[in-house]
């Protein structure tokens, strides 16, 4: 039994060396040097003030920029340090709560909108940190980003067309658009009049 | 099930197939070399393992063996437990995290050494990155291996004939680890890392908003305690802030293996759901394929193994028909969106510009049918790594994850424990078929005596009872009751997941529910120790009495174990034996909340 355990113990030391310090040091000297922008966190922007992840959501309010999903992470929505859904069961009256104040408040800002509300737009991601919308979430905010930056439609619009990511292959996943890089080439391609 | 869920069930199931068949042969033949044990090793390995004082030829018989194991998890868990306890003086902790608390560190401890990987703990505000590589990281391989050394000694016992050892578990362990789960786990990160999942020992980065974002957090006084009105409701104040956080750390690394050994616990909080863990809908494709490609593998190298191939077909194809009707079930479910949302005006139809569905809890890039595909394989498995929250699907999606679970995960089922678990139900069958046409059972050319149907037995209902008492206990207590967050029957069926998870070692969760509590953390330790160790023992003990016995030839009278009438003859047990347990307890959760949603129309 004594000699059981010398054994177990050693084992366990040399085994946690190896897969639990050689093996993630491994990996990442070889992300390092062959998939540096990816194994840093995707960064956008300049190196010494980036603007964002091109995987990570932002929360954004303006007018002028397109909205992204709620997100149920606290205190602020998108806090990349609290990652996390609204856990609410379907039969849960708060859902239907939130979910009727999410469509009220859409529709108030954008009153004039025909379009029915998307249902992206009104429902919580998994992670808190989703950085999609669907196209039609886009196109429903295209007439209010547009009325705020005093541009055309159709080319917001078309701006929107262009960052639409189809499914991978026809078939992985969902069609989609990064909301921050959206509103970064809003940015660039129309900058707002100050 | 729309078109698309239908394509993308076909698509995941062939090329699981065609992955499986050859990651298959060389399992088998890397578990099992032939020779003496110490032969196919290195010199270095050799050396090394001599070190630690292992003699490799040594053979265990099955109490040796099983205690080697158990006191092998045992100091893993105490290793584990220590690094959370000592973090906060230890280095590789860049946001200065302080010590865990000793009953989540407990209970963490023992979910990852059991392969649960249960996390009652948010992993970017708890664990530093030092407690995350050598406590975490280390037991999500040897849990994993672990299970695989368990399976190893069961098809020893039916490849051995009158034989008194079921090998050696030093040097199984060793084996799976460094030739199996190492170089599966270093070519899987790096793919994961070219899509975007983050591996580096930065600290976490800061970016600047595009937006100010205004927002409140509550009040705090001069000592940190939160303000309290007249009423005793915190004081909330308003803030803005200019900047995220974006969390970095060695996370592809962990990932790899977090699939590959059907573990399930996220570097982060939001687990396969977070875009840092989860980046893409091709990331999503291979997490799922990387969840069965060892438990499918397992079933054909068994068969190999055994000498008769068709043998490890029959059980793969049990577990694909149980997998593929329940996961129809599941994409279905989800595919359809709240019926009270329609009626709200928010346009729910999938279309070619949105996905619809159900989408609350799932990420925009997944969608419903990869969602729904993704929670049916990972409770099928016992991974329980998720890629939307389980709490927020639908009560038909919910209720195929708890089944899942139920069964005993043995539809493909954790890593090696699948297999042993499955393996323990053909027993099952052969004895009822033995009994229905009045012959001696036998699976293999073994015999199947009292003393192996015992060991079944106690196999098949240790976790039965461990779920159900536990939700029992938890019912009836304020400490259990505590933790719910939904209302009515969804907060009944949230303690009946936690038991659930925890009791088949799974780990996923209807995650609303507090179980960062000394009550649930103590009770679900408790429940995921002996949900791993009360199977193991007494499949450890069923594998030393087939390894003692004769193996005999087929005659006419063996039941053939390779044909459609077996595959169905075993789905059926696995299925009713499985089920039967919960089946109250399931018209008391889901069951009801199924009714009543639709009720609401």
């Amino acid at each position: 039994m004594l000699r059981e355990l010398r054994v177990a113990l050693s084992l366990l030391l040399l085994l946690s060396l190896l897969t639990g310090v050689a093996y993630p040091v491994l990996v990442t000297g070889i992300a390092q040097v062959v998939f540096p922008f990816e194994a840093n966190g995707s960064l956008l922007g300049p190196v010494q003030a980036p603007v964002g992840s091109a995987l990570l959501g932002q929360a954004f309010g303006d007018a002028g920029h397109f909205w992204s999903r709620p997100s149920a992470t606290a205190p602020q929505p998108y806090n990349g340090l609290a990652s996390g859904g609204a856990n609410l069961g379907p039969t849960n009256p708060a859902l239907l709560e939130a979910v009727h104040s999410r469509v009220n408040a859409l529709r108030a800002s954008d009153p004039g909108n025909p379009l029915p509300v998307p249902l992206d737009l009104v429902t919580t991601s998994a992670s808190g940190l989703d950085p999609h919308i669907s196209p039609a979430a886009a196109t429903w905010q295209v007439q209010r980003v547009a009325r705020a930056r005093h541009l055309q439609p159709s080319a917001v619009q078309a701006l929107v067309q262009e960052l639409v990511e189809p499914r991978t292959f026809g078939l992985f996943g969902e069609a989609r658009v990064n909301v921050l890089q959206l509103n970064l080439a809003l940015e660039r391609r129309f900058p707002a009049k100050s | 099930m729309s078109s698309h869920g239908v394509m993308l069930l076909l698509v995941y199931l062939t090329a699981l197939l065609l992955l499986a068949a050859p990651t298959g042969a060389w399992l088998a033949r890397t578990l099992e070399p032939a020779g003496a044990p110490s032969r196919a090793l290195t010199a270095i390995e050799r050396t090394l393992l001599r070190l630690c004082g292992v003699e490799a030829d040594e053979e265990f018989a099955w109490p040796r063996y099983a205690v080697a194991l158990i006191v092998f998890n045992l100091l893993g868990a105490a290793l584990v437990y220590a690094l959370q306890r000592l973090q906060g003086m230890l280095p590789l902790n860049p946001q200065a995290f302080a010590a865990v608390s000793p009953d989540s560190s407990l209970n963490t401890a023992l979910a990852f050494v059991t392969n649960t990987d249960w996390q009652g703990y948010s992993g970017e505000s708890t664990m530093s990155t030092l407690t995350q590589m050598l406590a975490l990281g280390v037991q999500n391989f040897l849990s994993a291996a672990t299970g695989l050394a368990v399976m190893l000694a069961l098809i020893r016992g039916f490849r051995r004939s009158e034989a008194a050892g079921l090998g050696n578990p030093w040097v199984d362990l060793w084996r799976i680890t460094v030739r199996i789960l190492l170089p599966l786990s270093l070519v899987f990160a790096l793919v994961l890392c070219g899509c975007g999942v983050v591996q580096t020992f930065r600290p976490n980065a800061q970016v600047q908003l595009l937006e100010t974002l205004p927002f409140q957090q509550p009040a705090v006084d001069a000592q940190g305690q939160p303000v309290l009105d007249a009423k005793g409701v915190p004081v909330m104040k308003d803030v803005t802030t200019q900047t995220q956080t974006v969390p970095l750390g060695p996370v592809a690394s962990q990932e790899a293996i977090k699939m590959l050994g059907t573990n399930g616990g996220g570097y982060f909080n939001a687990n396969s759901a977070h875009p840092f863990e989860n980046p893409t809908p091709l990331t999503d494709f291979m997490q799922m394929l990387s969840i069965f490609l060892l438990p499918a593998a397992a079933c054909l190298a068994f068969g190999r193994l055994v000498g008769d191939p068709r043998q490890g077909r029959a059980l793969l194809a049990v577990m694909t028909l149980i997998f593929v009707t329940m996961a129809a079930v599941a994409i279905h479910s989800e595919e359809t969106a709240h019926p009270a949302l329609a009626a709200m005006g928010v346009d729910v139809t999938a279309s070619a510009t949105q996905a619809g569905g159900n989408l609350e809890g799932k990420e925009l890039r997944f969608g419903a049918a990869h969602s729904a595909l993704f929670a049916t394989i990972t409770t099928a498995a016992s991974c329980g790594a998720v890629n939307a929250m389980h709490d927020a699907l639908l009560p038909l999606g919910g209720l195929v994850t708890l089944v899942m679970m139920q069964l005993g995960e043995v539809v493909f089922g954790g890593v090696g424990s699948g297999l042993y678990g499955m393996l323990v139900f053909a027993v099952t069958t052969v004895f009822i078929a033995g009994l229905m046409i009045g012959r001696t059972p036998e699976y293999l050319g073994k015999k199947i005596t009292a003393f192996e149907m015992k060991m079944v037995s106690l196999a098949i209902l240790a976790t039965p009872v461990l779920v159900l008492l536990g939700t029992a206990v938890a019912v009836s207590t304020d400490a259990g009751r505590a933790g719910i967050a939904n209302p009515g029957a969804h907060g009944f069926s949230e303690m009946l997941y936690a038991f659930t998870s925890a009791g088949n070692n799974n780990g996923s969760a209807f995650g609303g529910l507090s179980t960062n509590t000394p009550f649930y953390n103590l009770l679900l330790g408790v429940t995921m120790w002996f949900g791993r160790f009360a199977v193991i023992v007494p499949v450890l003990a069923l594998a030393g009495a087939l390894a003692a016995r004769r193996r005999s030839a087929a005659h006419v009278g063996t039941l053939p174990t390779h044909g459609v009438l077996f595959i169905l003859l075993l789905t059926g047990t696995v299925v009713l034996v499985g089920l039967l347990n919960y089946v109250p307890a399931l018209a008391l959760g889901p069951v009801i909340e199924h009714l009543q949603l639709w009720r609401l129309q």
